[in-house]
């Protein structure tokens, strides 16, 4: 049995400590003020000499009206070409200083919920894609995976405290406590106020506080329901000997499971995510969300498995486990970038521009984070792992992960900024503090989890298969070539 | 002469087969060639051939794939008679990139499949109505053949065979 060590005990705690401390850090540190946004503002244009401040006089004109309005987007000011925008940009003319400054009051509002909501996101979702990942193992009965479901099952109880942690994000932001969702703002759906937007009241009927509340809270039930029962199942199996009852038994769930999957990881992604752009929309986004989050969940599963390996708690598993992992890694960072692309061009090439804001944002404000995580989603991953003989190394697994889970962290961050937090961003305190935070409950959940059971799935009929394999083509290091057939 | 006489010993199973191999070439024997109805996992490595080039042609296939792709699009969509693609007439190759993006991964993926394909038929001699070299028309559906050429050690040769459970074994003239 696995010992969860207590020196990676307390730095996982210590993780946990120093990323709340930077996170209340982060929010303390948020102005409460216009007057402190107008501070900031200063220092701003100060800083960045001129003709940044020239430009910002510049575009107030164009932007303000939506700060009045619906949300604190740049790129909703397509749809808002109406003449009543226009008679409210004439109206506020005088006083545009004070828009602007509210806007920005509000982005800086929102930044240290939105750094703490992208690295939640992203946690959540990769757990989730773990636990679904797990699920299509069962489904599929495949052979060579066994020795990995303990890992794989250990990571899944990071669902539990990222699920609370989500619920508490829905909850303050359907009481307003933050202004992440812009279409949660006071009078969209009311035809008499000045903030009404006609294009989100046409969606009013999926996009309603309490609709969007009862569906994330569903949500969060099926995924952390499933997880307790596979789990509680998965152990059961390894004492059961009953025919196989309770093997068929999780095999049966683990079907339900993953077509719920499905529709609740779709509408996740349009409620969590695609919501924050209210006027935007992309039939194939759900696709690329849950690419981005598979990629980043075989990832984690490789970097568990390597150390859990490293430290002989996985007797099972062999070269030929870390290299099937790994060529996950790689196919998946490929089907990402095609889906990236496939997005990318379809919007690019009709050039509507309902669509395009989506991308204006990101080249406008996000260039460097935009094109830089396709160089390190796509470009490195495919150069560093295309070589069979790599994929069963694991410090280029190590490396070529750490860069793939960066790109894609980068990749929400870029999904959630722009309509959070504009032209605000940055990567500082709390950006990093949220990922130590959730990097440390991680760290807890899975391995006191992966030290509570048998590491070993010792009651599952395919775990000789699973410790036989050997992909032909590669020597297991440390082995003799007659180890295995 | 004694150096084109071969031995031929048939097998009914991959896995007799590969451990024969294994203790053929343990004995410091050289197998000349095994014909197999279908693939047989790690049997190169077992008779020790080189591992296979193919995969470097492939990838040298794959850039002069990119590289027609590029030409190509810029020579009919941009230079030969210039096209407005999308609302966008910037008649410049790399503006218009991403609508070029599929054809440079098709010809790309084209490219080296074919290439390689025929790279393969043209490195093992085959193409079309050759006739077919395998000693004996068993191996194209039951059996295994592994071709051992015999130096004066015939006896020790058939003795060490039939040990690793060849099922029949043949001493032929090779033309």
């Amino acid at each position: 049995m696995y010992q969860f060590s207590g020196k990676l005990k307390t730095f996982s705690i210590a993780l946990i400590i120093l990323g709340a401390l930077g996170i209340a850090l982060s929010f303390y540190n948020a102005p409460k003020t216009i007057e402190d946004a107008k501070e900031i503002l200063a220092h701003q244009s100060s800083s960045h000499g001129d003709a940044h401040g020239a430009e910002h006089g510049e575009t107030v004109k164009d932007e303000h009206h939506q700060v009045e309005g619906v949300s604190h987007t740049h790129d909703e000011a397509v749809n808002h070409s109406s003449k009543e925008s226009h008679v409210t940009a004439e109206e506020h003319g005088e006083n545009h200083d004070d828009a602007h400054a509210e806007h920005v009051l509000h982005q800086l509002q929102n930044r240290p919920w939105a750094a703490v909501y992208v690295a939640l996101f992203f946690f959540l979702g990769i757990t989730l894609l773990v636990l679904a990942f797990y699920a299509i193992q069962r489904v599929a009965q495949a052979g060579w995976s066994i020795v990995l479901f303990r890992v794989m099952e250990a990571i899944t109880a990071n669902i539990v405290p990222t699920s609370i942690l989500m619920l508490v994000i829905i909850i303050t932001s359907a009481m307003h406590m933050n202004h992440l969702f812009p279409w949660m703002g006071e009078g969209i759906f009311d035809p008499t106020s000045p903030n009404y937007d006609p294009i989100i009241d046409g969606k009013s009927w999926w996009m309603n506080i309490p609709g969007w509340t009862i569906r994330s809270i569903v949500y969060l039930v099926i995924w952390n329901t499933y997880r307790w029962f596979i789990r509680r199942n998965s152990i059961k199996e390894d004492t059961a000997n009953d025919g196989h009852k309770t093997y068929k038994k999780s095999y049966n769930v683990s079907v339900g499971f993953l077509f719920l999957f499905m529709l609740s990881e779709s509408m996740m992604s349009w409620d969590w995510i695609m919501g924050l752009d209210p006027h935007w929309f992309s039939t194939l986004f759900a696709w690329y969300v849950l690419a981005s989050l598979l990629v980043s969940a075989l990832t984690v599963i490789a970097f568990t498995t390597i150390y859990l390996r490293s430290k002989n708690a996985l007797p099972g598993v062999n070269d030929s486990h870390i290299h099937d992992l790994t060529k996950y890694m790689f196919g998946f960072s490929v089907f990402w970038t095609y889906l990236w692309f496939a997005q990318f061009m379809l919007i690019w090439y009709a050039d509507i521009p309902e669509e395009t804001t989506y991308f204006v944002a990101r080249f406008n404000e996000y260039k460097l984070p935009f094109l830089g995580m396709v160089a390190m989603n796509f470009a490195f991953p495919i150069l560093l792992l295309i070589n069979s003989d790599f994929k069963s190394i694991p410090w280029f697994v190590v490396i070529g992960g750490i860069v793939i889970l960066t790109g894609h962290y980068v990749d929400i961050f870029v999904m959630v900024m722009p309509a959070t937090v504009g032209a605000q961003w940055g990567i500082g305190i709390p950006e990093i503090s949220a990922v130590l935070f959730f990097i440390g409950i991680f760290i807890y959940a899975t391995f006191s989890a992966f030290a509570k059971a048998n590491p070993i799935p010792t009651g599952n009929p395919f775990l000789k298969e699973s410790e036989h394999y050997h992909y032909y083509n590669i020597e297991h290091r440390g082995e003799g070539s007659s180890d295995h057939h | 002469m004694e150096s084109s006489k071969v031995i031929h010993a048939f097998y009914n199973d991959d896995e007799v087969l590969m451990d024969a191999v294994k203790a053929v070439k343990a004995e410091h024997h050289h197998i000349e060639e095994v014909f197999c109805p279908f693939p047989v996992h790690g049997l190169d490595k077992a008779m020790g051939l080189a591992p296979t080039r193919l995969a470097i042609t492939a990838f040298f296939y794959g850039i002069t794939g990119l590289c027609v792709a590029i030409w190509m699009t810029n020579y009919m969509m941009i230079q030969d008679w210039p096209q407005d693609i999308g609302g966008k007439p910037s008649f410049s190759w790399f503006e218009n990139m991403p609508a070029f993006v599929p054809i440079m991964f098709e010809l790309t993926v084209f490219f080296a499949a074919h290439l390689m394909v025929i790279t393969f038929y043209m490195r093992s001699r085959i193409w079309p109505f050759k006739e077919a070299e395998n000693p004996d028309p068993r191996t194209t559906d039951d059996h295994f053949l592994m071709e051992i050429p015999v130096h004066n050690n015939v006896d020790e040769l058939t003795a060490l065979l039939s040990k690793t459970g060849a099922v029949e074994i043949n001493v032929v003239d090779k033309h």
